[in-house]
């Protein structure tokens, strides 16, 4: 915390009171009124271009005017201060800009088909002129999808953690604390095609009579393939929050190593573990990719994740957004918001729980 | 970490040995004539180390799991390999410098250059785009906004970072793409003699498009990392500066800045490897064009992934290969991109402690 922020009222001396001029607000709104005014002028007068581009033009004039009128009565300096600080305030408010349109959309366009329909049935026999249809099949492939990632990458990534944190010593550990943090910025299409050349394309055909085969499962293997990295990572993270002298404690009392990790120290760090597992999953459940290139997309119904191509809701926005029926758009817009959802829904949860974690840096 | 007994040597503990033993009682109130085995801590009495003990079971496992990673990666680039070898074998032309993209002709010619063109240049021009911004987002939550603002503000940027891509690739080509195309028709208009924004149309579906959506989807990994690094910046250093009479521009300029700087470098790259890596925001904004322009604003574009997304459902068995080996390529550039942000994150962190 900088010394702004501590002072005593009455008494403080900072850059910004210590100096006897000021630029009142008056200025400051004069200089913003006529920023607009000359840059509205200009703009429509000319016919250079609408409203945005004086609102663009506005916001440089007032930057440009606001240095020159704290330049005259505070100085340099401290005008310099004021356009970073405007500019740095500016960058905020345009980064919230799309990000609202993101949600308004979502909202406005998603609840258009929001209703039992969309969430009970699937796209079989759904033609291009048929408005209903839904995402019944997709929500199951993801559920199934994402249960079996988890179920192959939770036990690989605690584990991995363990042995990072209280077995690893030397070179090696070194070694793959850095390749868990490479792997971290994988591409998921290129974990997508690792398991269709691995899984589809070698290791399948064995099972179904020399065919390769899209099925759920290799979408799993897939998504465990993203989501280690990230369990690993926060699992590790976790481990080291917890306090050296419960494991002393525990070899004390002569409690064998393992026990102790897996009675007192994953114990106590269980909240944050779970928090790190539900963010790999949030994150894994809307990958799309992966899910495109090994388990096919399917419009019907499918429970088994071993046979058969299956859809995910990820997947499904992207094959309805490519769709040419004019109902697709809505369909895949409702999908987004679910998916969407169920996302933040896991994310948000994951953060409260994380609040609630006794452990902390 | 602190010098926990790390074999079980000096943990006193071969597994068996100690459960085994665990339900005598202790020596208070027992006679010591009932002891029909010698007692705790006597010298030779402690458990010998087995050789197939649960401990050494369960650190062989973990680590297994640890090596998994590694094994993982060697995976990737070996099983991508041998399935593109057989497709660039079969390749006609030179692929990487070929622009086109025809693996399923019977001659097949295919070429990464045109994909790996685009697949740079709009990650570049999404980098230019988000970082000034995200560097004033993550300045503002660490230095400029009040407690009771960032933290929400801060929690919110990291929701924006779970929202799946395939979102903002349904937002940018459903909603986006009408001011895009607004504004590229203005560029064109006043600009045109600028060779970015040259070309006579049609706009829309343009490298700028893609680029504009990935930089919202960069933004918040950015920003977070940086605000993070932004953070830590020492309060002595900055009660320093201004002490010694600097506003507080002047005081993040040479205090909170040059912390800063191997962290958002590395935070940069790791955008970086994020966008080279996006897949389906691209292919639902790029114009799907194969050639090499830097004219941003006209329909077109590709990127590598983003042509695997597109292409991969008429492909066949050399359409498969040549995106398995499209997907080498930028499995082998994003993996260089994120060593050298790794490196320059560890190297930064072992100046830290030592400095501590």
């Amino acid at each position: 915390m900088s010394l702004l922020d501590r002072e005593l009222p009455g008494v403080a001396m900072t850059p910004d009171n210590i100096r006897t001029q000021k630029l009142p607000l008056v200025a400051n709104l004069g200089v913003a009124l006529a920023a607009v005014v000359v840059s509205a002028a200009l703009v429509l007068g000319l016919g250079l271009g609408n409203w945005v581009l004086v609102i663009v033009l506005s916001w440089v004039l007032y930057l440009v005017g606001l240095l020159y009128a704290a330049g005259r009565v505070e100085g340099r300096r401290a005008a310099r201060n004021r356009a970073w600080q405007s500019l740095i305030y500016s960058a905020c408010l345009l980064a919230i800009l799309p990000l609202a349109s993101v949600v308004w959309t979502l909202v406005s366009k998603g609840a258009s088909r929001l209703d039992g329909n969309f969430f009970g049935t699937s796209m079989n026999n759904i033609g291009a002129r048929d408005a209903n249809g839904g995402a019944y099949h997709a929500i199951i492939g993801t559920l199934e999808q994402v249960g079996i990632a988890a179920l192959i990458a939770v036990p690989l990534g605690v584990l991995g953690a363990i042995y990072l944190v209280e077995y690893g010593r030397g070179k090696f550990a070194g070694t793959v604390r850095f390749f868990v943090d490479v792997m971290t910025g994988i591409p998921s299409i290129v974990a997508g095609l690792f398991i269709l050349s691995f899984w589809v394309l070698i290791v399948s055909p064995w099972f179904n009579n020399g065919q390769p085969r899209f099925s759920g499962f290799a979408a799993s293997l897939a998504l465990s393939v993203l989501m280690l990295p990230t369990i690993v990572r926060s699992t590790e993270e976790m481990l080291r929050l917890v306090p050296g002298p419960l494991r002393e404690g525990a070899y004390a009392l002569g409690v064998p190593q393992w026990k102790t990790i897996l009675k007192i120290v994953v114990p106590t760090a269980l909240p944050g573990i779970v928090t790190g597992v539900m963010l790999a999953i949030a994150r894994a459940a809307g990958e799309t990719a992966p899910v495109l290139l090994v388990a096919g997309g399917a419009a019907a119904i499918n429970f088994d994740p071993f046979t058969g191509n299956q859809s995910s809701l990820a997947l499904y926005v992207y094959q309805q957004a490519g769709d040419a029926s004019k109902y697709a758009p809505a369909r895949a817009w409702t999908a987004a918001l679910t998916l969407v959802a169920i996302v933040l829904i896991l994310t948000i949860a994951a953060k409260m729980l994380a609040r609630r974690n006794s452990l902390t840096r | 970490m602190g010098d926990y007994p790390s074999s079980s040597t000096n943990a006193s503990a071969g597994g068996s040995g100690v459960t085994g033993r665990h339900a005598r009682p202790a020596g208070t109130g027992v006679s010591p004539s009932s002891y029909d085995e010698p007692p705790i801590g006597g010298g030779g009495a402690l458990p010998k180390k087995s050789r197939f003990s649960m401990e050494a079971g369960f650190r062989g496992l973990s680590t297994g799991a640890g090596a998994m990673v590694l094994v993982i990666i060697v995976a990737i680039a070996i099983f991508l390999i041998s399935k593109a070898a057989p497709a660039i074998s079969a390749d006609t032309v030179n692929f990487l410098t070929y622009k086109q993209w025809f693996p399923n002709d019977t001659n097949p010619n295919f070429g990464i250059a045109a994909l790996a063109f685009g697949t740079v240049l709009s990650s570049v021009i999404a980098l230019l785009v988000a970082v000034p911004i995200a560097l004033g987002i993550a300045l503002f939550l660490s230095h400029y906004a009040p407690k009771r603002l960032a933290n929400p503000l801060g929690f919110v940027i990291d929701l924006l970072a779970a929202v799946p891509s395939v979102v903002f690739g349904l937002w940018g080509r459903d909603v986006f793409m009408e001011p895009v195309r607004d504004f590229s028709v203005w560029l064109n208009k006043y600009f045109s003699w600028i060779p970015l924004f040259g070309g006579d149309g049609p706009f829309g579906r343009s490298i700028l498009l893609g680029s504009l959506v990935l930089s919202i989807m960069v933004l918040p990994i950015v920003t977070s990392l940086s605000r993070e690094v932004f953070q830590q910046t020492p309060g002595m250093n900055e009660e320093a500066a201004l002490a010694l009479g600097a506003t507080k521009w002047e005081m993040i300029r040479t205090a909170v800045l040059p912390y800063g700087k191997p962290g958002v470098i590395a935070a940069v790259m790791l955008g970086l490897g994020r966008a080279l890596g996006e897949t389906i925001a691209l292919a639902l904004t790029l114009g799907t064009v194969f050639s090499i322009s830097f004219n941003i604003i006209e329909n077109g574009g590709n990127s590598i992934a983003a042509n695997i997304a597109n292409t991969f459902g008429e492909a066949n068995a050399t359409g498969r290969g040549a995106l398995i080996a499209s997907g080498l390529v930028l499995f082998a550039i994003t993996l260089v991109v994120n060593m050298a942000a790794r490196a320059i994150i560890y190297r930064r962190r072992e100046f830290r402690d030592s400095a501590a």
